[in-house]
């Protein structure tokens, strides 16, 4: 399966909130979705990530909604 | 009954006893309004993320009220007319909440089975530790 890849660098594939059993994402907990925020402020993709589609959306709604309350920023440079 | 979660952003303006004032008189608004507020957390002065009002800062404060929608028009009405609240959203919880309880459930209730899939079978046995319960 490893082969040879044009990235060396290989993100693992398993999503965090199912490991780790999360339901439901609060969007007041920054420390959690700082993980999914870049320097440039963007919701990470999920191909770069791994979090499963499920996730993905809640994440990204409490992505958004964090940044309504000014808990994430909207563009961070 | 329905369970919101309600955040808003104070100006830093304001004085704490302001904010207790404010956050006393929110409480009589939802009284009236047969609800009740089940928790305050006051997370006191953070830093904003970006400006809001030219303001670097400002005060949180999470209510977890129970209510139906027309207690939370209210407060929310409250909100907007109030000039030192810069931000405010209120969220439903019940639902999610009752989602999140009934996708534990059903796993308790498979959890005896044997976890089969060969690519979890080294690392399923130690269990990251569960940080938050939700």
């Amino acid at each position: 399966m490893p082969g040879p890849r044009r990235f060396s660098v290989r993100r693992k594939r398993v999503c965090k909130f199912c490991a780790e059993k999360i339901t439901y994402i609060d969007f007041k907990d920054a420390k959690l979705l700082g993980h999914f925020i870049p320097e440039r402020g963007k919701i990470l993709p999920r191909r770069i990530s791994g979090v499963c589609s499920t996730h993905q959306r809640l994440l990204a709604e409490a992505i958004k909604r964090a940044r309504h309350m000014a808990i994430l920023p909207f563009v961070a440079d | 009954m329905r369970n919101y979660e309600v955040v808003f952003v104070a100006a830093p303006t304001m004085t704490g006893d302001e904010l207790d004032g404010f956050i006393g008189h929110i409480q009589s608004v939802v009284e009236s309004k047969n609800g009740k507020i089940v928790k305050i957390e006051n997370w006191g002065k953070k830093s904003l993320a970006y400006k809001i009002k030219r303001f670097r800062e400002g005060y949180y404060v999470v209510l977890t009220i129970e209510g139906d929608g027309g207690t939370i028009a209210e407060v929310e009405r409250r909100f907007r007319v109030t000039d030192t609240i810069m931000r405010f959203i209120s969220v439903r919880i019940d639902e999610d909440l009752k989602r999140s309880e009934k996708i534990k459930a059903a796993r308790r209730k498979k959890a005896p089975k044997q976890e089969f899939t060969p690519s979890s079978a080294q690392n399923s046995e130690p269990a990251p530790a569960a940080e938050s319960d939700r």
